[in-house]
């Protein structure tokens, strides 16, 4: 195979928490606590988990927009880590983001133009305002929108049409990498399926590479190849998709898969509650972070960290005591 | 003789632009002990009609237009204020989305709980505490008698949603209306909440109407399902027979726009979405508010609003088409 599009290597970001007169640093939020995982080109993976399990914070690392504190990103081989200047802006070209909330991504005070046009100003991709505005006409057709889209503001915009225009922006300059982070989370379930459908074919269209971050468990399934589920700042299982949903590994997948509620009252299951709720990413539970929760748990895991195991083809999970 | 009778419900509100038409004309009947789902998408009206029947609406901007809500019987619509307080909470109670914001952040979460006990069923302030500890014992929070003098930011957010229970259930409702419980909730937790719903309407006979815009949680809880779009009922039947036989092309479109985890991936088509957006209500033309983004539409759809009409005992659809 050849080399991936994305390497991260255990990756690891510890946000300080200040308190005292001194605003001294007192602790720290272990929000990704090593986490590694490889992306070929043209694959979709999906990043699951509750919320501050780290699936976002692991998004925004992997485009820098938050520095990691420990742990190595490398695209395409180079690492992204040691660049600046130049090289560092024609990475942030081939990485991009759509974010959660169609609402506050998008500034109020300029036109869809000029916000899905921004990207190729800054990069200088167009000769010409001409040649902007019959790129920005392409990208807002290519998504869904008009022309006569570009001279209006995001308030006159639905939710999901507000999505597609943060789609146009990450489109414009023609990245290899996107991340998609709770893209859809906050759209009705049949405008949920408008945008879905959407960034599939976009996907087809431009070959593109996607990290899926989202909490519901159904839309990443549809949508992933490969599905990473997260647990307070690990990755407890990986696989391919249906793979993951059929036979669970982990016992914190298995719960949570079980947890889903599924639209087809003939269905009959056993859902696993899981007592209690996710502990502080503050202090973490010893060992296995999983293990004050886990039906299965015994002494070798509230003292030893489990690492990710294979398991089947490539299926691993971080378990001591896998199924 | 049914518990809960909505009749012909309207319920307006002011705006700049004319009158939005929230609620235009609703029907729903619940009787003693059943379980009656009502969903639909944003701003389809369901959360206006369950407060409608709490009598929680700001008038103005808001106006009951028409209608009634027949409460064992008794119109509420005319009721004045003083009367309103002494059924809410005794007889019906609501359970908000978001605990944070309908908890009160300087009262400790017992005397919140005590509060309805001590001015409905005149308890002592030591008698309503002793049994805000059992409401919180039967909500299963831990150390109930500890947490009983906690403030509400010392929950997480599952824990703030047993305590809103708590408060719902302290004086014994015969109907309790849950408008999106959890949906501002991981699945796990979603998972756990339910159960306690579902156990507690078990042990207490009480009836529930479930407010969401989730079909999974609605096949999963609900005995009936009430169909709303666009401030309209379309479809109204049992839980098995709406998700067997759906009737209505916009429940049939919302049916099968949702990702399935539970199906192969073989079976696994593109997801089925509803193309267009939800009209604007603000006084809205004569027909079929779905028409205008339903694959069936015809000339008659246009002219005229379809009534619900039976086609099955107890299934009732608001279309003109068999479908």
């Amino acid at each position: 195979m050849s080399t991936p599009l994305l390497q991260v290597k255990g990756l690891k970001k510890h946000f300080p928490i200040r308190g005292g007169l001194l605003r001294r640093v007192v602790d720290h939020v272990h929000a990704v606590d090593g986490v590694s995982f490889e992306l070929q080109a043209g694959e979709t993976l999906g990043l699951v988990g509750e919320s501050g399990c780290g699936k976002s914070t692991t998004g925004r690392c992997v485009l820098r927009l938050i520095e990691p504190t420990a742990g190595e990103v490398l695209f395409e081989g180079r690492n992204v880590g040691g660049m600046a200047g130049d090289e560092l802006r024609a990475m942030a070209r081939d990485m991009q983001i759509i974010f959660q909330d169609p609402f506050a991504s998008l500034n109020p005070r300029m036109t869809v133009g000029a916000i899905v046009g921004e990207g190729l100003v800054i990069h200088k991709l167009a000769a010409n305002p001409r040649e902007i505005n019959e790129r920005v006409v392409q990208l807002l057709e290519t998504v869904g929108l008009s022309a006569d889209h570009m001279r209006r503001y995001p308030h006159e915009f639905s939710g999901g049409q507000r999505q597609r225009i943060g789609i146009a922006r990450a489109l414009a300059v023609n990245p290899k990498l996107v991340v998609c982070d709770e893209a859809v989370s906050a759209l009705d379930v049949s405008i949920q399926a408008q945008v879905i459908n959407l960034l599939e074919d976009l996907r087809e269209q431009f070959n593109l590479t996607y990290i899926f971050i989202a909490h519901d468990l159904s839309v990443v399934e549809h949508i992933s190849h490969r599905v990473a589920v997260m647990y307070l700042g690990r990755i407890v299982e990986v696989a391919p998709s249906r793979q993951l949903y059929t036979s669970p590994k982990h016992p914190y997948t298995e719960a949570l898969l079980s947890a889903v509620p599924i639209p087809d009252p003939t269905v009959a299951r056993k859902r696993i509650v899981l007592e209690g709720d996710v502990p502080s990413p503050i202090h973490p539970p010893s060992g296995c972070h999983f293990h004050p929760r886990c039906p299965r748990a015994q002494e070798r895991c509230r003292t030893e960290a489990p690492t990710l195991q294979p398991l089947g083809p490539n299926h691993q999970a971080a378990c001591h005591f896998p199924n | 003789m049914a518990l809960l009778e909505i009749k012909g419900l309207k319920t307006h509100f002011k705006t700049d632009d004319g009158w939005l038409h929230a609620v235009d004309g609703v029907d729903i009947s619940i009787d003693r002990g059943e379980t009656v789902g009502v969903v639909g998408e944003s701003g389809c009206g369901k959360s206006v009609t369950a407060k409608t029947v709490m009598k929680l609406i700001d008038m103005p901007p808001g106006k009951i237009v028409a209608g009634q809500v027949l409460w064992k019987g008794r119109d509420l619509v005319p009721l004045p204020p003083e009367a309103m307080q002494k059924i809410r909470a005794k007889e019906i109670s609501i359970i908000f989305q978001e605990p944070m914001t309908s908890l009160n952040p300087v009262y400790t979460v017992g005397e919140q709980i005590a509060e309805s006990l001590r001015l409905h069923e005149g308890l002592s302030r030591r008698e309503a505490m002793d049994r805000a500890v059992e409401m919180l014992k039967l909500v299963r929070i831990p150390t109930p008698e500890r947490r009983v003098r906690d403030y509400p930011h010392q929950f997480s957010g599952g824990m703030r949603q047993r305590v809103m229970i708590a408060i719902a259930l302290a004086c014994k409702p015969q109907l309790v209306i849950a408008d999106e419980p959890t949906t501002a909730l991981d699945v796990t937790i979603q998972a756990q909440i339910l159960d306690l719903l579902q156990r507690l309407k078990d042990e207490m006979g009480m009836a529930v109407m479930l407010i969401t815009h989730a079909m999974g949680v609605v096949a999963e809880v609900a005995q009936r399902v009430v169909v709303m779009y666009a401030g309209k009922v379309v479809e109204e039947a049992p839980v098995k027979a709406l998700f067997a036989h759906p009737r209505h092309p916009y429940t049939q479109g919302l049916i099968r726009s949702i990702p399935r985890i539970d199906l192969d991936a073989q079976h696994k088509v593109r997801l089925e979405a509803i193309p267009g957006t939800v009209p604007k209500l603000i006084e809205p033309a004569e027909g079929c508010r779905f028409a205008a983004r339903c694959k069936h539409a015809r000339a008659e759809c246009r002219q005229a609003t379809p009534p619900l009409r039976e086609v099955a005992p107890g299934h009732r659809v608001a279309c003109i088409l068999d479908l």
